[in-house]
């Protein structure tokens, strides 16, 4: 069974088919070859799937493509070029807070929704609010220490 | 200016940032088929019947393959021990073994498919712990010895024993004297879980067939080990396998040595089309983990302080299939003394094969495994004799020069100096003196009932036998703009290989570090690197890349000296360009271009590391000792038992940081992983083999919330490492000095610890026990 489905993807608008039981995340990676969301836990606990879905973050591997119906959907692929990545990546890159690079994409969305709730460079809430995005290589805290920064520098 | 040295940023950063990097599952072939494996669900038994028939006919299969599909080859892989087939034969040993594999259109048709597949079962005894595993009429894992691999790498290995597959032992001195001489002796039966590596990026491979050649895409940390194993497998001389590496989502060991590689290559065979496998996680953990252990350890000690004597017997679990556990058994054993001036020592590391999934290689393998229960018995010596615990340390640390074990490299770092550092930064008064007593730096809690938390401090010192086989090799080639590439065979894994390579050549040349680029491997036309892994790259492959970079310097000196009529040893370097002493210069882009006469050609120059002086054996080796230490502050709740980490300091004694920012991200995450170890990570398995629990739901890793308020690294800078300008590894010592460190705190605070991780069950019970409040 499929759904028609009619959303905007990273601004641009997508209408068609989609398999009624096909995952978000299947979608955006098979379908349009969006692969800046990668696939790990398949049980929404590492974030790694991460993207935004009117502007919250939610996790891609057990979140159906047709419920994006109606809906904007952000992944790393239309952030990138944005005034918020720009800044982003300038306080990643100074803090050395990319390792492998599975985990950054998510963590990059998360963030976005975090400074869209107008969260301040409070540690604590950014740890709490960032804590659905995991990563094995870092400590966390060099990413700490650019989203301080990050959601900290913005008035 | 030399780009060695400085914190440069991440060369594939901004790549990584935008999503655009390439890591294996991101890649489609044209025709592509998808693999879905049937795992065994039963931990022992012998396979009566399979029946692939309903799966062949299912909408968009295209192959099935079962172990019938291998008797053209010698089937069996395994570079320590050739003991595994490439998918089960005749018989299961774990519970998840693959018995099948399906390659169909979609994965979602593999994933269908794979339930149709009847397979019958003869169900024997189990051994699925140590202890049954080990028990005097346990069944056999493998009934018969299997054949020696290609890269184990430790000498002739000895005849095993019922499950026991691999026995290191040594014996220095007279322990039998030494324990009689001792004022105090120390003595515990210690556990050690199992726990799963986790990287994000679970194991994901391609597998090619084109024309009789074999290609792999695999996110593998030692393609050329691979390269070995898969050409041996099939049959095939070695340049027509070919292993092309994107980058990897994480390693930590759970992606060396052979993986899914032989699986994979097996179906796309039988398919006629390219096969990706990619792994889901209770695939991965199934595939590789941490061995776990069992311990007896005894120490003997003087009334002054001296140190006389260590016995330690060790049993690591290596599930089903040696994997690397030989290598780890073999480590642990030479960790068992730590690094301290004994009288007598005597050792011994036995690798059990069990009825579970297959144990290999984890970051600080072997040291992580004995560090936190030899400094926990040499805390208790301190206790016992009411020693400093530093003071201790001090006294029988050994000092660089000295042997660390007969026939071996001798110690290369100043641990005492180091040991001190990691103390301070946790709180410990400098000098000579005692220690401040802990206050908690966490701070204030409130209104709590008094004496309801209780604080402690802790160090541990460790050496890891660092550096594995030191055979490397590198080429670097400058082209006509002068701009740089480097191939090597190190793994882009997270750990910032391909900026530091680029930093070394850039170094070297003193040529913009941006203008040099690394890429990933490719085993076709990449030179030979053994692997990556053992804290090597830097040290070793980083040195090939030293040479190879010298080389392609030494031609346009040669070349300069020709055109600015100069001797070479009046020319300078300046940045990206050779000068003559009247202020006359040439940059590279004209050398080359001069060279050659018109605007082509390229300088190649090569770089080679192999065993100087010995055959490079591990017991000749390490290349390097890697030091493990740090510190570690803790609070626990003795209502609870909860055990919270508030400071942590690690030493990064890395001879010359190349990039100082990304050796401190090294032990940052090596920190952490040992948090996560050391308080919570274990994976459990049941007595009939199962793996309970396989997923993120109910196995955890540290997030965000569990980083300690503090965490600091400091680096030492000596210049005694055998790497490029002084260089030597690391990124591994941490994890196992971590651990360790927090057991020491806890036991500082009242509650010694013989298991881990320290649950708060597990600490409130021994609470209990001790009758602590």
């Amino acid at each position: 069974m499929t759904e028609r489905i009619s959303a905007t993807i990273n601004g641009r608008p997508f209408t068609g088919d989609v398999p009624a039981e096909e995952l978000l995340l299947d979608f955006l990676r098979d379908r349009l070859g969006l692969t800046g969301a990668k696939q790990s836990c398949e049980v929404q606990v590492c974030g790694v799937c991460t993207v935004l879905v009117d502007g919250d973050p939610v996790s891609a591997c057990c979140y159906l493509a047709a419920d994006v119906d109606g809906r904007e959907v952000e992944t790393i692929e239309g952030l990138a070029g944005t005034d918020f990545h720009r800044r982003a990546a300038d306080a990643f890159m100074r803090h050395a807070a990319v390792q492998c690079g599975f985990c950054t994409a998510g963590m990059l969305l998360t963030a976005k929704a975090l400074a869209a709730r107008g969260a301040d460079g409070d540690q604590d809430e950014i740890a709490a609010a960032m804590s659905g995005n995991l990563c094995r290589c870092t400590g966390y805290v060099s990413i700490l220490d650019s989203l301080t920064e990050l959601l900290g520098g913005q008035e | 200016m030399s780009a060695v040295g400085k914190s440069v940023e991440r060369a594939d950063g901004q790549l990584k940032l935008s999503g655009q990097a390439e890591f294996t599952g991101d890649l489609r072939l044209p025709g592509m088929l998808y693999g879905a494996v049937l795992h065994s669900p039963v931990a022992h038994a012998r396979i009566r019947r399979i029946d692939t028939t309903p799966a062949e006919k299912a909408d968009g299969v295209v192959a099935v393959l079962t172990g019938d599909d291998l008797s053209d080859l010698d089937p069996y892989y395994g570079h320590a021990l050739r003991d595994r087939p490439v998918v089960a034969i005749g018989k299961v040993r774990f519970l998840g073994e693959p018995v099948a594999v399906v390659a169909a259109e979609s994965q979602a048709a593999a994933d269908a498919a794979v339930t149709l597949i009847d397979v019958a079962y003869d169900e024997l005894p189990i051994a699925a712990s140590l202890e049954t595993a080990l028990a005097p009429d346990a069944p056999l894992v493998h009934e018969k010895r299997a054949r020696p691999g290609s890269a184990h790498g430790l000498g002739d290995l000895p005849d095993a024993d019922g499950n026991t597959c691999y026995s290191y032992s040594f014996r220095r001195g007279d322990t039998g004297r030494a324990f009689e001489d001792a004022a105090v002796v120390v003595e515990g039966e210690y556990t050690f879980p199992a726990v799963y590596q986790y990287s994000m990026e679970t194991h994901t491979t391609i597998a090619h067939w084109h024309g009789g050649e074999l290609t792999l895409w695999s996110s593998c940390q030692h393609p050329f080990l691979v390269r070995q194993e898969i050409a041996t497998l099939f049959g095939l001389p070695l340049d027509q396998v070919r292993i092309i590496v994107p980058f990897l989502g994480g390693g930590f060991g759970s992606k060396s040595y052979t993986k899914m590689e032989p699986l994979t290559a097996a179906i796309a065979r039988k398919a006629g089309r390219p096969v990706r496998i990619l792994n889901a996680v209770h695939e991965s953990m199934i595939t590789t983990r941490r061995h776990n252990m069992t311990a007896r350890m005894r120490t003997a000690a003087a009334a002054d302080g001296t140190l006389l004597g260590r016995e330690c017997q060790s049993w690591l679990d290596t599930g089903a299939y040696a994997d690397n556990g030989p290598r780890v058994t073999a480590t642990a054993g030479d960790a068992a003394p730590g690094p301290y001036r004994w009288q007598a020592v005597r050792v011994e590391a036995n690798c059990v094969y069990t009825n579970t999934g297959p144990a290999g290689s984890y970051r600080a393998f072997g040291a992580t495994h004995l560090q936190w229960i030899g400094e926990s018995q040499l805390d208790e010596v301190a206790r016992r004799l009411s020693l400093d615990r530093l003071e201790i340390r001090r006294e029988n640390l050994l000092r660089p020069g000295e042997e660390v074990r007969p026939g071996g490299k001798p110690l290369d770092a100043d641990l005492i100096g180091d040991v001190q550092k990691a103390a301070v930064a946790v709180g410990w008064s400098g000098g000579s003196g005692g220690e401040d007593s802990p206050t908690g730096a966490g701070g204030s809690r409130g209104v709590v009932p008094p004496g309801r938390y209780r604080y402690g401090r802790g160090v541990s010192v460790g050496l890891l036998a660092a550096g594995a086989h030191p055979v490397s090799m590198a080429t670097v080639r400058m082209g006509p703009d002068g701009s740089v590439t480097v191939l090597v065979g190190t793994t882009e894994l997270g750990q910032g290989a391909r900026t530091v390579m680029a930093q070394i050549a850039a170094g070297v040349l003193l040529a913009p570090v941006g203008q040099v680029v690394v890429h990933g491997t490719n085993t076709r036309y990449t030179p030979y690197d053994r692997s990556t892994g053992a804290s090597r790259s830097t040290t070793v492959a980083g040195l090939a890349v030293q040479r190879a970079a010298q080389n392609v310097l030494d031609a346009l000196l040669e070349t300069a000296a020709a055109r600015l009529e100069a001797p070479p040893q009046l020319l300078t370097q300046a940045d990206g360009a050779i000068r003559d002493q009247g202020g006359r210069s040439m940059t590279h882009a004209e050398l080359v271009r001069a060279r050659f006469g018109f605007d082509g050609g390229e300088l190649i120059g090569h770089g080679r590391v192999q065993p100087e002086g010995g055959s490079g054996s591990y017991a000749e080796g390490p290349v390097f000792w890697e030091v493990c230490v740090a510190g570690a502050e803790v609070e626990v709740d003795l209502d609870t038992g909860v055990v919270t980490v508030l400071r942590t300091s690690t030493v990064a004694d890395v001879g010359k940081a190349i990039n100082p920012q990304l050796v401190t991200r090294q032990d940052e995450g090596a920190t952490l992983q040992g948090i996560g170890n050391a308080l919570f990570e274990e994976m459990h398995f049941a007595p009939d083999g199962m793996l309970l629990n396989d997923t993120l739901l109910s196995y955890r890793i540290p997030a965000f919330t569990d980083v300690p308020a503090t965490m600091r690294c400091s680096i030492v800078e000596n210049g005694d490492g055998p790497g490029p300008f002084g260089a030597k590894g690391c990124g591994e010592g941490a994890l196992a000095a971590v651990p360790a460190a927090i057991v020491n705190a806890l036991a500082d605070a009242g509650v010694p610890m013989n298991a881990l991780p320290l649950t708060p069950e597990r600490v409130w019970r021994r609470i209990q026990e001790l009758k602590i409040s």
